[in-house]
């Protein structure tokens, strides 16, 4: 099981804005094996969706992978051409999309769409796109003959779910969900967890899970990476990580949520402001809005992520060293 | 095999929805009375460019049939214009002229905007900005002289005139286009197509002028409208081919004869009636598919 499928070393991605270079990942390394499913976690524009997006090459024009190598499957995919890109996008790795509301062309069919996706990948006529679009719509639990509808008679959660079929028309080795149930009721939500879980056992695919919401995290997530300023500052397994944090801003993040046995009070919030990324802090990177800080070194020194426990769970955090 | 025969009940069923909603939209569309009357009248200028020859005799080069801007006979209804020939064939061949302007020009036009206006708005860029400083410099500089130096330049047969007209009447719509794709190009399903590997060809073909071709298409109305009067006013200031009749060289005639002071009113009445005929049928069926389209403006 410990093939590794994606592995992401150190990967820089900046932004070049008239100021100068926006720092938005800034040597990320992670993982991800075969079968499983990792989470990103973390306040918005730490780096989550532009990590995603690098790992696709689907960054904005400004946007560009300074440093660092993407592999996938064993090859390096750092600097693929075109061609090769566009052949790699879906059929290896697929994309769930930030609001799925737009994600569908509001003129044209639902199936087509997907056929679409079908036919830019493989050799098949339409007609067995289609029969295989209409497999995708039974597998998410979609009622066929809604097929020839156009997106707009579908709703919030349907749309989701022909969005989640799309990604999963080709095949592929790995789904990069970009916060796959904002905008959808807790129901809904609930009910596209469940489904995306399914499939992913069903199917053996690897994961990519982006969301700030720690609990869709823990419901579907082996392994978890909290971000902060576009560094991962911990990582390892969910139920570890989740019961053991160590790093002072995954307690916060933790604490932030609102514990639905207690009585009803304001929950932690996090004082102070994510850093500047074109200009980040010196040293520790959340050592400004820190409680736990010990000293000089964390306004000086960036910590790395180690592995102390031994259990695989990494943690950068000066304060864990000397513990 | 069972589930072939699904997908084409499937099919058949999305027909008969479509069929469906076909007719409704009809049945909205002729409920309207502007747009019947935009339609019955536009039907009768078709009738008349395409049967009308058949039917009715007259040849162009035919002189002297009658006097001088002679007065309208039992064999020759609406008279005759200065150099004898017979006005109402002038009249009915001229619905041809016009109306083959109208179709050429705006495809022409269309053909041409949409192209250079999707491809400055997705690519923007270098691109981008050659086309739209050519587009600003097309509507600093007024059209009618424009056109009049360009015919004179190229020549002024019909084809050519066809050709100026489309080509110096591009810009416009290559604007309204490019405005709506800046704003398309940024929703998320062109991201998606991105994503699932399309090419920026594929795109702009299959995502972006789908959703623009609302735009276009009730710009077609204004487009076809306005090409036939712009042809009207060359033919009457003089541009135009002299070996095929048109509504305008009538009008032209008419001013030279100075119709209007001599009571010849077979020289323009009729060509006249008929030029803001068809053009107001146009805007009338413009009408008709704005309540289509927009159901703020329907009754129900």
């Amino acid at each position: 099981m410990s093939d590794k499928l994606l592995e992401v070393q150190d990967l820089k991605t900046y932004f070049t804005i008239t100021k100068g270079v926006v720092k938005a990942v800034d040597g990320v390394s992670f993982y991800v094996n075969k079968g499983e499913s990792i989470g990103l976690v973390g306040e918005s524009g730490c780096g989550k969706t532009t990590t995603a997006l690098s790992v696709t090459k689907l960054l904005p024009n400004e946007g560009y992978i300074d440093s660092g190598k993407i592999i996938f499957d064993g090859k390096d995919i750092t600097n693929l051409g075109d061609k090769e890109l566009s052949n790699f996008r879906w059929k290896e790795v697929s994309m769930i999309f930030q609001g799925a509301m737009n994600a569908l062309n509001p003129v044209k069919r639902v199936c087509d769409q997907i056929v679409e996706a079908i036919l830019l990948h493989e050799d098949v006529t339409k007609k067995e796109a289609m029969e295989r679009v209409k497999e995708l719509f039974e597998l998410v639990e979609l009622d066929t003959n809604l097929m020839f509808s156009f997106p707009h008679e579908f709703s919030g959660g349907m749309r989701q779910r022909a969005i989640i079929a799309m990604a999963l028309a080709c095949n592929p080795k790995l789904i990069i969900g970009d916060e796959p149930t904002t905008a959808l009721d807790v129901m809904v939500q609930a009910q596209i967890l469940d489904l995306i879980n399914d499939l992913r056992k069903k199917l053996h695919m690897s994961m990519i899970m982006i969301t700030h919401d720690l609990s869709i995290i823990t419901e579907t997530c082996d392994r978890i990476a909290v971000m902060y300023a576009g560094k991962i500052v911990e990582m390892g397994n969910t139920q570890e990580v989740v019961e053991n944090c160590f790093h002072p801003y995954t307690e916060k993040l933790i604490n932030a949520f609102p514990n639905i046995y207690q009585e009803r009070k304001m929950v932690d919030s996090i004082p102070g402001d994510p850093p500047d990324l074109y200009n980040p802090p010196k040293g520790c990177r959340f050592a400004p809005r820190c409680h736990k800080k010990i000293g000089d070194i964390c306004d000086s020194v960036e910590p790395t992520l180690i592995d102390y426990s031994g259990k695989e769970h990494f943690v950068a955090c000066h304060l864990r060293r000397n513990s | 095999m069972e589930m072939t025969d699904n997908l084409k009940k499937l099919k058949d069923r999305e027909k008969e929805l479509k069929r469906q909603k076909l007719k409704n939209n009809l049945k909205l569309f002729f409920s309207n009375k502007r747009a019947v009357f935009g339609v019955v009248i536009l039907a009768f200028f078709i009738f008349m460019a395409v049967i009308g020859p058949l039917l009715y005799d007259y040849d162009h080069f035919l002189y002297f049939l009658g006097p001088r801007v002679g007065f309208p006979t039992e064999e020759y209804k609406l008279g005759f214009d200065e150099l004898g020939r017979d006005v109402l064939g002038a009249v009915i061949y001229g619905t041809r002229a016009s109306l083959a302007i109208g179709i050429f020009v705006t495809l022409i036009i269309v053909f041409v905007g949409a192209t250079f206006g999707i491809a400055a708005g997705y690519f923007g860029g270098l691109f981008d900005i050659v086309i739209m400083r050519i587009t600003e410099a097309f509507s600093i500089i007024p059209t009618i002289p424009l056109i009049l130096t360009l015919s004179a330049i190229i020549g002024q047969n019909f084809s050519n005139i066809i050709l100026i007209l489309g080509l110096t009447g591009w810009p416009s719509t290559a604007r309204l286009v490019r405005s709506q794709t800046l704003s398309i190009k940024q929703r998320n399903y062109v991201e998606r197509a991105k994503a699932i590997g399309a090419g920026d060809i594929y795109i702009m073909m299959k995502h972006i002028l789908p959703n623009v071709f609302p735009l276009i298409f009730s710009n077609i109305i204004l487009l076809v409208q306005n090409a036939i009067i712009t042809e009207s006013t060359l033919a009457f200031l003089g541009v135009g081919d002299p070996t095929i009749p048109t509504w305008g060289q009538l009008l032209r005639s008419a001013r030279e004869q100075g119709a209007i002071s001599t009571g010849s009113w077979w020289l323009f009445i009729p060509a006249g009636i008929c030029l803001v005929l068809l053009a107001s049928s146009f805007v009338f069926i413009g009408y008709g598919f704005d309540e289509i389209n927009n159901p703020k403006l329907r009754r129900r």
